[in-house]
Protein backbone atom coordinates (compact mmCIF):
# COMPACT_ATOMS: atom_id res chain seq x y z
CA UNK A 1 0.00 0.00 0.00
CA UNK A 2 2.55 2.78 1.19
CA UNK A 3 4.65 0.75 -2.34
CA UNK A 4 1.78 1.89 -4.34
CA UNK A 5 1.65 5.33 -3.23
CA UNK A 6 4.98 6.19 -3.10
CA UNK A 7 4.34 4.87 -6.84
CA UNK A 8 1.91 7.81 -7.67
CA UNK A 9 3.89 10.23 -6.18
CA UNK A 10 6.69 9.65 -8.14
CA UNK A 11 4.95 9.28 -11.28
CA UNK A 12 2.52 12.22 -10.09
CA UNK A 13 6.18 14.05 -9.56
CA UNK A 14 7.23 13.17 -13.11
CA UNK A 15 4.16 14.16 -14.66
CA UNK A 16 4.45 17.86 -13.00
CA UNK A 17 8.26 18.12 -14.30
CA UNK A 18 7.47 17.05 -18.05
CA UNK A 19 4.13 19.72 -17.53
CA UNK A 20 6.70 22.67 -16.22
CA UNK A 21 9.62 21.76 -18.99
CA UNK A 22 7.12 21.81 -21.72
CA UNK A 23 4.36 24.54 -21.11
CA UNK A 24 6.05 27.24 -22.06
CA UNK A 25 7.54 25.91 -25.51
CA UNK A 26 3.73 24.29 -25.64
CA UNK A 27 2.19 28.27 -25.52
CA UNK A 28 4.57 29.57 -28.13
CA UNK A 29 4.49 26.51 -30.15
CA UNK A 30 0.96 25.90 -30.17
CA UNK A 31 0.26 29.78 -30.68
CA UNK A 32 2.34 30.90 -33.07
CA UNK A 33 3.92 27.74 -34.64
CA UNK A 34 7.60 28.74 -33.58
CA UNK A 35 9.83 26.39 -32.65
CA UNK A 36 12.59 27.99 -29.88
CA UNK A 37 15.31 25.96 -30.06
CA UNK A 38 16.36 28.25 -26.98
CA UNK A 39 13.54 27.03 -24.71
CA UNK A 40 16.13 24.29 -22.96
CA UNK A 41 18.06 27.67 -22.18
CA UNK A 42 14.72 30.05 -21.46
CA UNK A 43 14.64 28.06 -18.44
CA UNK A 44 18.48 27.37 -17.28
CA UNK A 45 17.44 31.31 -17.06
CA UNK A 46 14.79 31.05 -14.84
CA UNK A 47 16.98 29.11 -12.55
CA UNK A 48 19.60 31.38 -12.68
CA UNK A 49 17.44 34.11 -12.06
CA UNK A 50 15.85 32.58 -9.30
CA UNK A 51 18.94 31.25 -7.01
CA UNK A 52 20.68 34.47 -8.34
CA UNK A 53 17.59 36.21 -6.41
CA UNK A 54 18.10 33.90 -3.60
CA UNK A 55 21.57 34.18 -3.08
CA UNK A 56 21.02 38.40 -3.17
CA UNK A 57 18.89 37.90 0.14
CA UNK A 58 14.92 37.47 -2.04
CA UNK A 59 12.82 35.23 -0.58
CA UNK A 60 13.50 32.22 -2.29
CA UNK A 61 9.65 31.19 -3.00
CA UNK A 62 9.70 34.58 -4.14
CA UNK A 63 13.02 34.32 -6.19
CA UNK A 64 11.01 31.05 -7.91
CA UNK A 65 7.48 32.34 -8.56
CA UNK A 66 7.77 36.16 -8.69
CA UNK A 67 11.25 36.85 -9.94
CA UNK A 68 12.14 33.92 -12.22
CA UNK A 69 9.12 34.16 -14.54
CA UNK A 70 9.41 38.00 -14.37
CA UNK A 71 12.79 38.03 -15.42
CA UNK A 72 13.10 35.29 -18.61
CA UNK A 73 9.08 37.06 -19.40
CA UNK A 74 11.41 40.17 -19.94
CA UNK A 75 13.92 38.76 -22.11
CA UNK A 76 11.70 36.78 -23.91
CA UNK A 77 9.74 40.21 -24.99
CA UNK A 78 13.17 41.16 -26.12
CA UNK A 79 14.02 38.29 -28.13
CA UNK A 80 10.53 38.92 -29.83
CA UNK A 81 11.32 42.29 -30.79
CA UNK A 82 15.01 41.59 -31.93
CA UNK A 83 14.56 38.35 -33.23
CA UNK A 84 11.31 36.17 -33.56
CA UNK A 85 9.02 39.05 -35.20
CA UNK A 86 11.41 39.59 -38.10
CA UNK A 87 11.35 35.98 -38.76
CA UNK A 88 7.48 35.09 -38.38
CA UNK A 89 6.20 31.93 -41.25
CA UNK A 90 9.83 31.18 -41.66
CA UNK A 91 10.27 27.81 -39.78
CA UNK A 92 13.95 26.82 -40.89
CA UNK A 93 14.91 30.82 -40.29
CA UNK A 94 13.61 31.00 -36.75
CA UNK A 95 14.76 26.99 -35.50
CA UNK A 96 18.52 28.70 -36.84
CA UNK A 97 18.29 32.29 -34.50
CA UNK A 98 16.98 30.78 -31.78
CA UNK A 99 19.32 28.33 -31.93
CA UNK A 100 21.97 30.64 -32.17
CA UNK A 101 20.59 32.14 -29.23
CA UNK A 102 20.62 29.24 -27.11
CA UNK A 103 24.29 28.97 -27.78
CA UNK A 104 25.12 32.87 -27.03
CA UNK A 105 23.27 32.73 -23.77
CA UNK A 106 25.21 29.22 -23.09
CA UNK A 107 28.33 31.31 -23.33
CA UNK A 108 27.04 33.96 -21.95
CA UNK A 109 26.05 32.42 -18.68
CA UNK A 110 28.79 30.93 -18.71
CA UNK A 111 30.98 33.86 -18.43
CA UNK A 112 29.01 35.24 -16.13
CA UNK A 113 28.41 32.43 -13.57
CA UNK A 114 31.15 29.92 -14.31
CA UNK A 115 30.37 26.18 -15.57
CA UNK A 116 29.89 24.86 -12.17
CA UNK A 117 26.78 23.41 -10.94
CA UNK A 118 25.08 26.00 -8.96
CA UNK A 119 21.92 24.88 -6.56
CA UNK A 120 19.72 25.48 -3.91
CA UNK A 121 18.45 23.07 -1.33
CA UNK A 122 14.60 21.90 -2.13
CA UNK A 123 12.07 23.75 0.60
CA UNK A 124 9.62 22.10 2.45
CA UNK A 125 11.32 19.34 4.37
CA UNK A 126 10.47 15.66 3.73
CA UNK A 127 7.37 13.66 4.09
CA UNK A 128 7.53 9.92 5.38
CA UNK A 129 4.67 7.45 4.11
CA UNK A 130 5.32 4.45 6.24
CA UNK A 131 8.38 3.09 5.80
CA UNK A 132 9.60 5.38 3.04
CA UNK A 133 10.27 9.33 2.59
CA UNK A 134 9.55 11.33 -0.51
CA UNK A 135 10.29 15.26 -1.08
CA UNK A 136 7.23 17.67 0.01
CA UNK A 137 8.43 19.97 -3.06
CA UNK A 138 7.68 17.59 -5.15
CA UNK A 139 4.48 17.19 -3.85
CA UNK A 140 4.08 21.05 -4.28
CA UNK A 141 5.51 21.01 -8.13
CA UNK A 142 1.93 18.37 -8.73
CA UNK A 143 0.11 21.19 -6.95
CA UNK A 144 1.85 23.83 -9.30
CA UNK A 145 1.39 21.82 -12.42
CA UNK A 146 -2.09 21.38 -11.97
CA UNK A 147 -2.91 24.79 -11.46
CA UNK A 148 -0.97 26.06 -14.29
CA UNK A 149 -2.87 23.95 -16.71
CA UNK A 150 -6.36 25.15 -14.85
CA UNK A 151 -5.43 28.68 -14.93
CA UNK A 152 -4.22 28.12 -18.51
CA UNK A 153 -7.68 26.83 -19.12
CA UNK A 154 -9.81 29.52 -17.48
CA UNK A 155 -7.72 32.13 -19.03
CA UNK A 156 -7.96 30.88 -22.84
CA UNK A 157 -11.53 29.71 -22.13
CA UNK A 158 -13.16 32.63 -20.45
CA UNK A 159 -11.07 35.73 -20.85
CA UNK A 160 -11.13 38.38 -23.32
CA UNK A 161 -7.54 37.94 -24.70
CA UNK A 162 -8.10 33.98 -24.28
CA UNK A 163 -10.31 34.75 -26.74
CA UNK A 164 -8.59 37.18 -29.02
CA UNK A 165 -5.43 34.34 -28.83
CA UNK A 166 -7.58 31.53 -29.98
CA UNK A 167 -9.25 32.97 -32.63
CA UNK A 168 -5.69 35.06 -34.08
CA UNK A 169 -3.50 31.19 -33.75
CA UNK A 170 -6.23 29.72 -35.83
CA UNK A 171 -6.61 32.55 -38.18
CA UNK A 172 -4.55 35.35 -38.08
CA UNK A 173 -5.68 37.00 -41.60
CA UNK A 174 -9.10 37.05 -40.63
CA UNK A 175 -8.32 38.10 -37.17
CA UNK A 176 -6.58 41.05 -38.68
CA UNK A 177 -9.06 42.02 -40.91
CA UNK A 178 -11.71 42.39 -37.55
CA UNK A 179 -9.40 44.95 -35.64
CA UNK A 180 -6.88 42.60 -33.89
CA UNK A 181 -3.05 43.28 -34.50
CA UNK A 182 -1.70 39.24 -34.50
CA UNK A 183 2.02 41.23 -33.93
CA UNK A 184 0.77 42.27 -30.76
CA UNK A 185 -1.10 38.84 -30.05
CA UNK A 186 2.45 37.30 -30.90
CA UNK A 187 4.72 39.50 -28.82
CA UNK A 188 2.57 39.17 -25.44
CA UNK A 189 2.19 35.49 -26.47
CA UNK A 190 5.48 34.98 -26.84
CA UNK A 191 6.13 37.09 -23.78
CA UNK A 192 4.10 34.97 -21.28
CA UNK A 193 5.40 31.78 -22.79
CA UNK A 194 8.52 32.69 -21.88
CA UNK A 195 7.97 33.82 -18.43
CA UNK A 196 6.33 29.93 -18.35
CA UNK A 197 9.34 28.70 -19.16
CA UNK A 198 10.93 31.07 -16.30
CA UNK A 199 8.81 30.25 -13.08
CA UNK A 200 9.37 26.08 -14.21
CA UNK A 201 13.32 27.26 -14.36
CA UNK A 202 12.97 28.40 -11.12
CA UNK A 203 11.16 25.73 -9.30
CA UNK A 204 13.08 22.97 -10.88
CA UNK A 205 16.24 24.41 -9.74
CA UNK A 206 16.00 23.56 -6.29
CA UNK A 207 15.75 19.43 -7.41
CA UNK A 208 18.11 19.72 -10.87
CA UNK A 209 20.65 22.63 -9.78
CA UNK A 210 21.30 24.96 -12.22
CA UNK A 211 24.72 25.03 -14.87
CA UNK A 212 24.94 26.47 -18.16
CA UNK A 213 24.28 23.73 -20.30
CA UNK A 214 20.95 22.25 -18.76
CA UNK A 215 19.15 23.40 -21.09
CA UNK A 216 20.36 20.65 -23.07
CA UNK A 217 18.40 18.17 -20.59
CA UNK A 218 15.50 19.81 -20.86
CA UNK A 219 14.39 20.52 -24.34
CA UNK A 220 14.38 17.17 -25.67
CA UNK A 221 11.79 16.01 -23.19
CA UNK A 222 10.06 19.36 -23.76
CA UNK A 223 9.41 18.99 -27.33
CA UNK A 224 8.81 15.27 -27.44
CA UNK A 225 6.04 16.00 -24.79
CA UNK A 226 4.83 19.15 -26.71
CA UNK A 227 4.61 16.78 -30.22
CA UNK A 228 3.35 14.13 -28.87
CA UNK A 229 0.50 16.27 -27.61
CA UNK A 230 -0.32 17.53 -30.67
CA UNK A 231 -2.65 20.64 -31.40
CA UNK A 232 -4.62 21.44 -28.23
CA UNK A 233 -1.76 23.09 -26.20
CA UNK A 234 -3.05 22.43 -22.42
CA UNK A 235 -5.08 18.59 -22.91
CA UNK A 236 -2.09 17.95 -25.39
CA UNK A 237 0.68 18.54 -22.80
CA UNK A 238 -1.10 17.00 -19.85
CA UNK A 239 -1.93 14.12 -21.55
CA UNK A 240 1.06 13.83 -23.33
CA UNK A 241 2.83 14.43 -20.04
CA UNK A 242 0.81 12.06 -17.93
CA UNK A 243 1.56 9.11 -20.22
CA UNK A 244 5.25 9.77 -20.73
CA UNK A 245 5.51 10.60 -17.21
CA UNK A 246 3.96 7.42 -16.07
CA UNK A 247 6.17 5.39 -18.60
CA UNK A 248 9.42 6.99 -17.39
CA UNK A 249 8.53 6.01 -13.84
CA UNK A 250 7.43 2.43 -14.05
CA UNK A 251 10.10 1.64 -15.87
CA UNK A 252 12.39 3.36 -13.44
CA UNK A 253 11.06 1.18 -10.58
CA UNK A 254 11.42 -1.45 -12.44
CA UNK A 255 14.71 -1.69 -14.39
CA UNK A 256 17.06 1.33 -14.10
CA UNK A 257 16.40 5.34 -14.45
CA UNK A 258 18.56 4.99 -17.87
CA UNK A 259 16.01 2.44 -18.82
CA UNK A 260 13.36 4.45 -17.69
CA UNK A 261 14.54 7.16 -20.14
CA UNK A 262 14.74 4.88 -22.74
CA UNK A 263 11.25 3.89 -22.22
CA UNK A 264 10.34 7.35 -22.67
CA UNK A 265 12.04 8.15 -25.50
CA UNK A 266 10.53 4.24 -27.23
CA UNK A 267 7.49 5.34 -26.16
CA UNK A 268 7.78 8.49 -27.47
CA UNK A 269 8.92 7.21 -31.07
CA UNK A 270 6.06 4.32 -31.65
CA UNK A 271 3.50 7.24 -30.45
CA UNK A 272 4.04 9.48 -33.19
CA UNK A 273 4.32 6.93 -35.79
CA UNK A 274 0.96 5.83 -34.94
CA UNK A 275 -0.54 8.91 -34.28
CA UNK A 276 1.96 11.68 -36.65
CA UNK A 277 -0.60 14.84 -35.62
CA UNK A 278 0.18 14.03 -31.68
CA UNK A 279 -2.61 12.86 -29.13
CA UNK A 280 -5.05 15.55 -29.48
CA UNK A 281 -4.51 15.42 -33.64
CA UNK A 282 -6.35 12.75 -32.91
CA UNK A 283 -8.56 12.37 -30.27
CA UNK A 284 -10.28 15.18 -27.82
CA UNK A 285 -9.88 17.69 -31.39
CA UNK A 286 -11.94 20.37 -29.69
CA UNK A 287 -9.84 20.66 -26.68
CA UNK A 288 -8.06 23.40 -25.91
CA UNK B 1 -16.42 57.26 -48.07
CA UNK B 2 -14.28 55.19 -50.11
CA UNK B 3 -12.22 57.03 -52.60
CA UNK B 4 -9.98 54.78 -54.95
CA UNK B 5 -7.86 55.88 -57.56
CA UNK B 6 -5.15 54.01 -59.81
CA UNK B 7 -5.08 51.28 -57.31
CA UNK B 8 -2.82 48.66 -58.96
CA UNK B 9 -1.77 45.43 -57.01
CA UNK B 10 -1.01 41.39 -57.21
CA UNK B 11 0.57 38.18 -55.84
CA UNK B 12 4.00 38.74 -55.56
CA UNK B 13 5.28 39.76 -58.51
CA UNK B 14 2.69 39.08 -61.38
CA UNK B 15 0.17 42.10 -61.16
CA UNK B 16 -3.53 41.36 -61.17
CA UNK B 17 -5.23 44.37 -60.80
CA UNK B 18 -4.26 47.51 -63.00
CA UNK B 19 -4.83 51.24 -62.00
CA UNK B 20 -8.36 50.54 -60.76
CA UNK B 21 -11.07 53.97 -59.90
CA UNK B 22 -14.48 54.19 -58.12
CA UNK B 23 -15.76 55.42 -55.36
CA UNK B 24 -18.44 54.88 -52.95
CA UNK B 25 -21.05 57.12 -51.25
CA UNK B 26 -22.25 56.61 -48.01
CA UNK B 27 -24.99 54.49 -47.69
CA UNK B 28 -24.71 53.49 -51.34
CA UNK B 29 -24.70 49.59 -52.45
CA UNK B 30 -22.19 49.31 -55.02
CA UNK B 31 -22.18 46.15 -56.85
CA UNK B 32 -18.51 44.91 -58.83
CA UNK B 33 -19.69 42.72 -61.39
CA UNK B 34 -16.80 39.86 -63.09
CA UNK B 35 -15.68 36.16 -64.16
CA UNK B 36 -13.55 33.86 -61.83
CA UNK B 37 -10.28 35.17 -62.39
CA UNK B 38 -10.65 38.96 -63.21
CA UNK B 39 -9.32 40.22 -59.88
CA UNK B 40 -12.63 40.60 -57.70
CA UNK B 41 -10.93 39.39 -55.04
CA UNK B 42 -7.44 40.47 -55.50
CA UNK B 43 -9.27 43.97 -54.91
CA UNK B 44 -11.01 43.02 -52.21
CA UNK B 45 -7.64 41.77 -50.68
CA UNK B 46 -6.06 45.17 -51.63
CA UNK B 47 -8.65 47.55 -50.15
CA UNK B 48 -8.65 45.13 -47.13
CA UNK B 49 -4.82 45.10 -46.56
CA UNK B 50 -3.96 41.69 -46.88
CA UNK B 51 -2.25 42.83 -50.23
CA UNK B 52 0.15 45.32 -50.71
CA UNK B 53 -0.82 48.28 -53.01
CA UNK B 54 1.76 48.61 -55.59
CA UNK B 55 0.23 51.84 -56.81
CA UNK B 56 -2.55 54.08 -56.20
CA UNK B 57 -4.36 55.77 -53.35
CA UNK B 58 -7.08 54.44 -50.91
CA UNK B 59 -9.14 57.06 -49.27
CA UNK B 60 -11.69 55.47 -46.66
CA UNK B 61 -13.70 57.93 -44.20
CA UNK B 62 -11.58 60.79 -44.41
CA UNK B 63 -7.93 59.02 -43.84
CA UNK B 64 -5.42 57.27 -46.53
CA UNK B 65 -5.20 54.07 -45.98
CA UNK B 66 -3.36 52.47 -48.70
CA UNK B 67 -0.51 52.01 -46.84
CA UNK B 68 -1.92 50.81 -43.48
CA UNK B 69 -1.96 47.88 -41.93
CA UNK B 70 -4.50 45.46 -42.27
CA UNK B 71 -5.91 45.38 -38.08
CA UNK B 72 -6.20 49.67 -38.57
CA UNK B 73 -8.03 49.77 -41.64
CA UNK B 74 -10.60 47.18 -39.77
CA UNK B 75 -11.14 49.66 -36.74
CA UNK B 76 -11.59 52.90 -38.72
CA UNK B 77 -14.46 51.15 -40.22
CA UNK B 78 -13.76 48.88 -42.56
CA UNK B 79 -15.92 45.46 -42.49
CA UNK B 80 -14.92 42.47 -44.77
CA UNK B 81 -16.50 39.34 -45.42
CA UNK B 82 -14.13 37.45 -47.04
CA UNK B 83 -14.35 34.58 -50.24
CA UNK B 84 -14.40 30.98 -48.45
CA UNK B 85 -15.70 33.17 -45.23
CA UNK B 86 -12.82 32.02 -43.23
CA UNK B 87 -14.81 31.24 -39.96
CA UNK B 88 -12.78 30.53 -37.06
CA UNK B 89 -13.28 26.60 -37.16
CA UNK B 90 -12.52 25.78 -33.24
CA UNK B 91 -14.47 28.56 -32.01
CA UNK B 92 -18.64 28.18 -31.37
CA UNK B 93 -20.61 30.45 -33.46
CA UNK B 94 -21.37 32.85 -30.66
CA UNK B 95 -17.48 33.11 -30.01
CA UNK B 96 -16.83 34.01 -33.72
CA UNK B 97 -18.87 37.01 -32.74
CA UNK B 98 -17.37 37.66 -29.54
CA UNK B 99 -14.09 37.67 -31.23
CA UNK B 100 -15.21 40.34 -33.93
CA UNK B 101 -16.70 42.11 -31.15
CA UNK B 102 -13.48 42.20 -28.94
CA UNK B 103 -11.06 42.61 -32.08
CA UNK B 104 -12.87 46.09 -32.12
CA UNK B 105 -12.97 47.02 -28.86
CA UNK B 106 -16.48 46.94 -28.20
CA UNK B 107 -18.21 44.75 -25.82
CA UNK B 108 -20.71 41.61 -25.76
CA UNK B 109 -23.53 44.40 -25.81
CA UNK B 110 -23.26 44.65 -29.90
CA UNK B 111 -24.46 40.78 -29.87
CA UNK B 112 -27.99 41.56 -29.10
CA UNK B 113 -28.45 43.68 -32.08
CA UNK B 114 -26.77 41.51 -34.36
CA UNK B 115 -29.08 38.97 -33.37
CA UNK B 116 -31.82 40.47 -33.80
CA UNK B 117 -30.98 40.76 -37.75
CA UNK B 118 -29.92 37.27 -38.07
CA UNK B 119 -32.31 35.63 -35.86
CA UNK B 120 -31.31 32.11 -37.93
CA UNK B 121 -28.32 31.83 -35.75
CA UNK B 122 -29.94 32.10 -32.53
CA UNK B 123 -30.39 28.02 -32.27
CA UNK B 124 -26.66 27.59 -33.01
CA UNK B 125 -24.77 29.56 -30.80
CA UNK B 126 -22.79 27.10 -29.32
CA UNK B 127 -21.94 25.08 -32.03
CA UNK B 128 -18.60 25.31 -33.53
CA UNK B 129 -18.09 27.03 -36.51
CA UNK B 130 -16.08 24.36 -38.56
CA UNK B 131 -19.19 22.10 -38.85
CA UNK B 132 -21.32 24.62 -39.77
CA UNK B 133 -23.27 24.43 -43.37
CA UNK B 134 -22.17 26.56 -46.50
CA UNK B 135 -24.91 29.00 -45.66
CA UNK B 136 -24.95 29.17 -42.10
CA UNK B 137 -21.30 29.86 -42.35
CA UNK B 138 -21.80 32.94 -45.11
CA UNK B 139 -24.74 34.74 -42.01
CA UNK B 140 -22.19 33.91 -39.44
CA UNK B 141 -19.59 35.52 -41.57
CA UNK B 142 -22.04 38.33 -41.92
CA UNK B 143 -22.87 38.87 -38.39
CA UNK B 144 -19.31 38.54 -37.40
CA UNK B 145 -18.42 41.17 -39.65
CA UNK B 146 -21.34 43.47 -38.21
CA UNK B 147 -20.40 42.16 -34.86
CA UNK B 148 -17.58 44.88 -35.22
CA UNK B 149 -19.91 47.80 -36.56
CA UNK B 150 -18.38 48.69 -39.61
CA UNK B 151 -19.28 51.97 -41.62
CA UNK B 152 -18.89 49.84 -45.24
CA UNK B 153 -18.76 46.42 -45.51
CA UNK B 154 -16.75 44.45 -48.32
CA UNK B 155 -18.73 41.15 -49.32
CA UNK B 156 -16.78 38.93 -52.06
CA UNK B 157 -19.65 36.15 -53.24
CA UNK B 158 -21.49 35.67 -50.79
CA UNK B 159 -23.44 33.30 -52.86
CA UNK B 160 -20.63 31.09 -53.94
CA UNK B 161 -21.29 27.07 -53.14
CA UNK B 162 -24.60 28.28 -51.45
CA UNK B 163 -28.20 26.67 -51.72
CA UNK B 164 -30.56 28.75 -53.14
CA UNK B 165 -33.08 29.16 -50.17
CA UNK B 166 -30.02 30.90 -48.63
CA UNK B 167 -29.61 33.18 -51.26
CA UNK B 168 -32.75 34.25 -50.68
CA UNK B 169 -32.35 34.62 -47.36
CA UNK B 170 -28.67 36.15 -47.51
CA UNK B 171 -30.74 38.86 -50.06
CA UNK B 172 -33.29 39.59 -47.54
CA UNK B 173 -31.27 40.29 -44.83
CA UNK B 174 -28.88 42.60 -47.05
CA UNK B 175 -31.98 44.35 -48.05
CA UNK B 176 -32.95 45.01 -44.91
CA UNK B 177 -29.64 46.22 -43.44
CA UNK B 178 -29.31 48.35 -46.72
CA UNK B 179 -33.03 49.90 -45.49
CA UNK B 180 -33.06 49.74 -41.70
CA UNK B 181 -29.18 50.65 -40.64
CA UNK B 182 -28.02 52.59 -43.90
CA UNK B 183 -24.73 50.57 -43.98
CA UNK B 184 -22.38 50.99 -47.21
CA UNK B 185 -21.80 48.23 -48.90
CA UNK B 186 -19.50 46.90 -51.52
CA UNK B 187 -20.58 43.80 -53.12
CA UNK B 188 -18.26 41.24 -55.70
CA UNK B 189 -19.93 38.98 -57.56
CA UNK B 190 -20.33 36.93 -60.77
CA UNK B 191 -23.81 36.26 -59.64
CA UNK B 192 -26.01 38.03 -62.28
CA UNK B 193 -29.51 38.30 -60.59
CA UNK B 194 -28.42 38.60 -56.89
CA UNK B 195 -26.01 41.64 -58.11
CA UNK B 196 -28.63 43.01 -59.55
CA UNK B 197 -30.84 42.94 -57.14
CA UNK B 198 -29.20 44.33 -54.48
CA UNK B 199 -27.14 47.14 -55.89
CA UNK B 200 -27.62 50.56 -56.44
CA UNK B 201 -25.13 50.62 -59.35
CA UNK B 202 -23.09 48.13 -60.94
CA UNK B 203 -19.78 48.18 -61.98
CA UNK B 204 -17.69 45.77 -64.49
CA UNK B 205 -14.54 44.57 -63.83
CA UNK B 206 -12.69 42.72 -66.61
CA UNK B 207 -9.13 41.41 -66.44
CA UNK B 208 -8.03 43.77 -63.23
CA UNK B 209 -9.51 46.77 -64.81
CA UNK B 210 -12.67 48.73 -64.67
CA UNK B 211 -14.39 48.69 -67.72
CA UNK B 212 -17.82 50.27 -67.59
CA UNK B 213 -20.82 50.90 -65.53
CA UNK B 214 -24.38 49.86 -66.01
CA UNK B 215 -27.08 52.45 -65.02
CA UNK B 216 -29.31 52.05 -62.19
CA UNK B 217 -32.50 52.41 -64.45
CA UNK B 218 -30.35 49.84 -66.52
CA UNK B 219 -30.20 47.00 -64.69
CA UNK B 220 -33.52 45.03 -65.53
CA UNK B 221 -32.39 45.16 -68.82
CA UNK B 222 -31.00 41.78 -70.03
CA UNK B 223 -29.89 42.77 -73.15
CA UNK B 224 -28.14 45.86 -72.03
CA UNK B 225 -26.38 43.78 -69.23
CA UNK B 226 -25.49 41.19 -71.52
CA UNK B 227 -23.73 43.86 -73.70
CA UNK B 228 -21.78 45.47 -71.05
CA UNK B 229 -20.95 42.09 -69.05
CA UNK B 230 -20.15 40.07 -72.68
CA UNK B 231 -22.27 37.07 -70.70
CA UNK B 232 -25.68 35.98 -70.70
CA UNK B 233 -28.65 36.79 -68.23
CA UNK B 234 -30.00 33.66 -67.12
Amino acid sequence: MDYLVILLLQIGSAVASLVLMSIGLAVIFGMMRVINLAHGEFLMLGGYAAITAFNHGVNLWLAMVVVAPLAVGLFGAVVERLVIRHLYGRLIDTMLATWGLSLAMIGFVTVVFGNTVSGISAPLGSLSIGAYRTGAYEIFLIGVAVLLLVAGWLVLRFTRYGLIARGTMQNPAMAAALGTNPSAVYAVTFAVGSALSGLAGGLLAPLSGVVPTIGAAYIAKAFITVISGGAAILSGTAIAATLLGAINTLATFAFTSVLGEVALLVAAVVLLRLLPQGITGRFFRRAL
Amino acid sequence: MLDIRGLSSGYHKIPIIFGVSFQVAAGEFVGILGHNGMGKTTLLRTIVGQLPATAGAIRFAGSDIAHAPTHRRARLGLGYVPQGRQIFPGLSVLDNMRMAAASAGLGDSVLDGVLDALPRLRSILGRPGGVLSGGEQQILALARCLCAEPKLILLDEPTEGIQPSIIEEIIEILQRLKGERGVTIVLVEQNLDFIRRLSDRVLIIQKGRMTGEIPPDHLGDDELVAEFVGMSAH
